[in-house]
C-alpha cells in the first residue's frame, strides 16, 4: 500500500489506540485502512493481557488497597502494553464518561472491578453497560443508591443517570428525575461497607425487592410500575440519548467540543457528525462497536487530523508505547500510573462525577511543563527501541540536510505538522551544527545528540500536545 | 520585581496522610489518654508540657522552643461535620473548601486570582510537590510547581549551559502566540511562555542566596529551604505550599510518627531562622495542617482514619497560645470512636485570608466562619 496512507494510518492509531510505531503503521497501512479499522474493533482477533504474569510480579495488583499508585499500576501496565489499543481506549472513554473516584469510594479494588467492567464492555450494547453501571457497587455508593429507599428517595443516581449518563439536561422534567429515582430504590450493595479497622469486604450488588418502591410511576410520558430496566428501556428510546453520547465519541475521537455542563446550551461544532454517530447508534439498538464503525470510516474522522488536545492519561501512554520496552511488567508500574496525575488526571479519581475538563483545560503551567518533562526525559534516552528504530531510519538515509533532517524528525513523531514558523525554527536550530552526518564514530555519536536534542524539541512544541 | 514595603506571605504545610492529633498534642494529665492508648500512648513525663493538662510530642522540641517564644499557634478540634474519614475526600474538602459537593477550584486558587487578578506575575504561587495541589487550582491562575529548584523548568534534562539556552530560546520562538491560529493555539502559547518566565524567575533565587543556617537533611527541609531562597529573593510570591508525609501511622506508628516530627519541627525552626537572618520572617505565617485526626483508640501498633485534628499557626506576628478546645474524650462525646471537631477549618482559613493576606474571606471559603483569633 502507498506510503501516503501513513498520516491517515498515524492519526487513526492516535485515536483508537494510543499511538504507533512506524514499523506497526507500515504493516497496518499494508492492510488497508478498513482493515485496521475492523480489526481494531474486534479485539479478540489479538492476544489478551496476561494478567497472571502481571501478578506472579506485582501481587499488590490484587485487591490493591487505598495507597495512591497501586490502584491504577495494572490499568496503566495494560494501556502501555496492550495488543488492543481501541479496547483500553474504550475502556479510558467510558471511564470519562462514567467517573467515578477513589476519593469517596476509599476502596481501590471496587474501581478496577468497574475499569474490567468497562473493558469487558468496551464495544457492547449501551444498554448493557448502564445497566451495568446501575448494578455496579462502586457507582451505587459514588452516586449513593445503597441510601435510596423506598420510603426515602434519593435522587442523586436517578438524576445523574439522565444528566450525565443519558439524555443530558434539558430533556426532562424534575418529576422524571424524581420517578427514575423510584424505580431504582432496592438497587443495593452488600454488604454495607465496614469503614472499620481490619481490610476492606468486597461489595456485590444487591436487589431488594422489600426496599423497592413498587407504586406507579410516570416517567417521560409513559406510566407503570417501573423498575431500573423499565427507565433505562425508555431512556434508550428517546432519541436525545444517542445524541447524547454521539456528543461524547466526538469529542472522545475526533475534535475537542465544549465541557459536557454546556452542551443543553452550545449546539455541536459539527452537528452533521453527531447525527451521523446517533443514528448508527439508534439503527443498531445502541451498539457501540456499529457507531464507532461509522465514526472512524466517515470523512469527519478522517480530516480531523491534531483538532483535540491530548488528556494527560494519551500523552503518558503515548510516550510510553513510543519509547518501547514496556512489554514485561518490570519494576515501577505503580510510579508510571502516576503519571498523568502529577498532570492533573488522577486514574481512578477524576475531580467530579462529571469527569475531567478536556480540550485547553488539560493545560495549565504546571501541567504542561509535567507533560513537556516527561515526554522529553522518556524520549531523551536514545537507548530505548523506539529511539533507537528513528535513529536507524534517519541513519538509512545518510547524510542529512538541517532541512532534511527536521522533515524526517518530523515525519517519524506524527508525520507532525508544525506549521511554517515552528519548522523553520527547527531548521535553524538543526543548521547551527551543519548536516547531520553518521560516517565517523565522533560524528555519530554527535548526531546520536542531535537527534535526541531535535526530538526533545519536536515533543515539546504546541502542535505535540495535539492527537 | 523587587518591592519596597513587605507583602504578606502564607505558606503551608500540608501533613499528608492524618496527623495522629491525640499523639501530636498530648492530654497527658486525662486519664482517658492512657485508657484510649495502651499500644502507642506516650509515657508519662515524655511529653513537652506547655501547660499543666496539655504536652506536645516528644519530637516536636523544636516547636516546643518557638511555642515558649509565643509563635505558635495551636489550633484544637479542627475539622467539619460528618468527616468521611476517607484521605482523598477529606483532603478535597480542605482544597475546595467544599464538604457537601466536589468542588474543583482551590480556595488558594482563588486567593491567588484576588491577590494577582491580572495574573501580573507568574510566580504569585509556588507549589512544592510532584503535582499542582488541589487547593492551588483555578482555571488561568498561574502556578509554579517546583520539584527540585536548582533544576527547575523546561527540559531539564538539557544540562550543558550554552545548549541549554539555545534550546530554550528557541522553545520561546516556537511559543510566540502566532496571530490567526486559533483561541487554543494562543491559549497554548502564552502558558509555554507563562512557564518559562515562571522557570528565568526562580532560577535567580538559589544563586542569590546564601544563610548561615543548616537545614536537617530531609525532605521536607529541602522543600523548605527552596521556599525560603525563593522568598529570600523577593520576587512577589505570596503563596507558597508543600507537604509532608506520609503521617498515615496504621502500624507502628510509635517510631515513625515521632521522625516525622522530628523531621517537620526541625525544618520549620531552620526554616525561620534562615527568613530571620534575612529580616524575612515578619511578613511570613505558617500553617499546618492534616485532613483529619486519628481514632481515639489506638490499634495496638497504630492507630486509624478519624476525625477532629489539630492545625498550627507559626510565625512572628502570629499570636502565640491555644485557640478552640479540645474535644472530650469521654466515650459518650466520641462520634464513631472519634474525637468531634469543634472548630471549623474554613474559620482558620478566614483568619489568614483576612487577618494576614487582606483579603475578603467569604467568597473564598465559601461562607462565614468563626475565626480563630491568632493574627492581628
Amino acid at each position: 500500500m502507498a506510503e501516503q496512507d501513513i498520516p491517515l494510518m498515524a492519526h487513526l492509531m492516535r485515536r483508537a489506540g494510543f499511538g504507533a510505531s512506524r514499523e506497526e503503521l507500515e504493516e497496518r497501512a499494508a492492510k488497508g485502512y478498513e482493515e485496521t479499522v475492523e480489526e481494531l474493533l474486534d479485539p479478540d482477533q489479538n492476544e489478551a493481557f496476561n494478567k497472571f504474569r502481571m501478578l506472579r510480579y506485582h501481587p499488590w495488583a490484587w485487591k490493591p488497597g487505598t495507597m495512591t499508585g497501586h490502584g491504577a499500576g495494572e490499568w496503566m501496565h495494560r494501556m502501555v502494553s496492550t495488543k488492543r489499543p481501541l479496547e483500553e481506549k474504550m475502556t479510558l472513554f467510558w471511564h470519562q464518561l462514567f467517573a467515578t473516584g477513589v476519593s469517596k469510594i476509599d476502596h481501590y479494588h471496587e474501581l478496577t472491578s468497574m475499569i474490567d467492567l468497562f473493558r469487558e464492555k468496551a464495544m457492547g450494547d449501551y444498554r448493557e453497560i448502564l445497566l451495568g453501571m446501575a448494578r455496579n457497587p462502586a457507582m451505587i455508593y459514588w452516586l449513593d443508591n445503597c441510601e435510596n429507599h423506598g420510603d426515602a428517595v434519593n435522587e442523586n443516581w436517578g438524576r445523574e443517570l439522565l444528566e450525565l449518563f443519558s439524555m443530558g439536561v434539558g430533556n426532562y422534567t424534575e418529576v422524571d428525575v424524581r420517578e427514575a429515582s423510584r424505580a431504582f430504590t432496592g438497587w443495593t450493595l452488600t454488604p454495607v461497607p465496614p469503614r472499620g479497622p481490619v481490610g476492606r469486604h468486597s461489595w456485590d450488588f444487591e436487589y431488594k425487592d422489600w426496599d423497592h418502591d413498587h407504586g406507579e410511576k410516570t416517567f417521560l410520558g409513559e406510566t407503570g410500575d417501573f423498575n431500573g430496566e423499565d427507565i433505562v428501556d425508555i431512556i434508550l428510546k428517546n432519541p436525545a440519548t444517542s445524541r447524547f453520547i454521539a456528543r461524547h465519541l466526538y469529542n472522545f475521537f475526533v475534535a475537542d467540543e465544549p465541557q459536557v455542563p454546556a452542551w443543553s446550551v452550545t449546539p455541536p461544532n459539527d452537528p452533521e457528525a453527531i447525527e451521523a454517530i446517533a443514528q448508527a447508534l439508534r439503527d443498531s439498538n445502541y451498539d457501540i462497536r456499529s457507531a464507532l464503525r461509522v465514526l472512524f470510516k466517515s470523512d469527519f474522522f478522517k480530516k480531523a487530523r491534531y483538532t483535540r488536545i491530548k488528556s494527560h492519561a494519551e500523552v503518558v501512554v503515548g510516550a510510553l508505547r513510543l519509547v518501547g520496552g514496556h512489554d514485561f511488567p518490570s519494576p515501577g508500574i505503580g510510579n508510571l500510573s502516576k503519571q498523568p496525575g502529577y498532570m492533573g488526571q488522577e486514574l481512578l479519581n477524576p475531580p467530579s462525577v462529571e469527569g475531567w475538563h478536556t480540550g485547553a483545560e488539560w493545560i495549565n503551567s504546571g501541567s504542561l511543563m509535567a507533560r513537556i518533562n516527561f515526554t522529553a526525559d522518556l524520549i531523551s534516552d536514545t537507548s530505548r527501541p523506539g529511539i533507537q528504530n528513528i535513529i536507524n531510519r534517519l541513519k538509512a538515509q545518510g547524510d542529512l540536510s538541517p532541512e532534511a533532517f527536521v522533515d524526517t524528525c518530523l515525519d517519524l513523531m506524527g508525520p507532525l505538522d508544525v506549521g511554517q514558523e515552528v519548522k523553520q525554527e527547527l531548521v535553524d536550530h538543526a543548521g547551527a551544527a551543519g548536516a547531520l552526518k553518521w560516517g565517523s564514530e565522533e560524528d555519530s555519536a554527535a548526531s546520536t545528540n542531535r537527534v535526541s536534542e531535535m526530538l526533545q524539541l519536536v515533543v515539546s512544541t504546541r502542535d505535540y500536545q495535539y492527537a | 520585581m523587587t518591592s519596597t514595603k513587605k507583602d504578606p506571605v502564607v505558606v503551608v504545610l500540608q501533613l499528608t496522610g492524618g496527623n495522629d492529633y491525640a499523639n501530636t498534642v498530648i492530654r497527658y494529665a486525662d486519664p482517658l489518654y492512657r485508657d484510649n492508648r495502651p499500644g502507642i500512648g506516650i509515657p508519662e513525663g515524655q511529653e513537652l508540657r506547655i501547660d499543666d493538662e496539655i504536652g506536645l510530642h516528644p519530637a516536636m522540641g523544636a516547636i516546643k522552643e518557638m511555642y515558649d517564644q509565643n509563635q505558635v499557634a495551636i489550633i484544637h478540634g479542627v475539622g467539619y461535620p460528618n468527616s468521611p474519614r476517607s484521605h482523598f475526600r477529606s483532603m478535597d474538602i480542605w482544597h475546595t473548601c467544599a464538604p457537601d459537593r466536589l468542588g474543583t477550584e482551590g480556595w488558594l486558587g482563588r486567593a491567588a486570582l484576588d491577590i494577582d487578578p491580572n495574573k501580573e506575575n507568574v510566580v504569585t504561587t509556588v507549589c512544592f510537590g510532584p503535582s499542582i495541589f488541589r487547593a492551588l487550582v483555578y482555571p488561568g491562575v498561574p502556578v509554579a510547581c517546583v520539584g527540585n529548584l536548582d533544576t527547575y523548568g523546561m527540559l531539564p534534562g538539557v544540562t550543558e549551559v550554552d545548549q541549554r539556552a539555545k534550546i530554550l530560546d528557541r522553545f520561546a520562538r516556537m511559543y510566540v502566540p502566532a496571530i490567526g491560529t486559533g483561541l487554543v493555539d494562543e491559549y497554548l502559547g502564552q502558558i509555554g511562555l507563562d512557564c518559562l518566565a515562571g522557570a528565568d524567575i526562580l532560577k535567580a533565587a538559589p544563586q542569590l542566596y546564601s544563610s548561615e543556617v543548616e537545614y536537617p537533611d530531609s525532605t521536607i527541609a529541602k522543600k523548605l529551604k527552596g521556599i525560603a531562597q525563593i522568598h529570600e529573593a523577593n520576587l512577589g510570591t505570596r503563596i507558597f505550599y508543600c507537604d509532608h508525609g506520609v503521617f498515615d501511622t496504621h502500624a507502628n506508628q510509635v517510631g515513625a510518627h515521632g521522625t516525622l516530627w522530628t523531621e517537620v519541627s526541625q525544618a520549620v525552626q531552620s526554616f525561620f531562622d534562615d527568613l530571620r537572618e534575612h529580616d524575612a520572617a515578619d511578613n511570613v505565617v505558617m500553617l499546618l495542617f492534616s485532613e483529619f485526626g486519628r481514632r481515639l483508640h489506638d490499634n495496638g501498633s497504630g492507630s486509624d482514619h478519624g476525625a477532629g485534628g489539630v492545625a498550627f499557626a507559626i510565625g512572628d506576628t502570629v499570636k502565640g497560645g491555644q485557640y478552640s478546645e479540645y474535644p472530650s474524650l469521654k466515650a459518650e462525646d466520641l462520634e464513631q470512636g472519634d474525637l468531634v471537631p469543634n472548630m471549623d477549618f474554613r474559620g482558620i482559613y478566614s483568619t489568614v485570608l483576612e487577618d494576614h493576606l487582606g483579603l475578603d474571606a467569604k467568597g473564598i471559603v465559601e461562607g462565614e466562619f468563626e475565626k480563630p483569633r491568632f493574627l492581628g
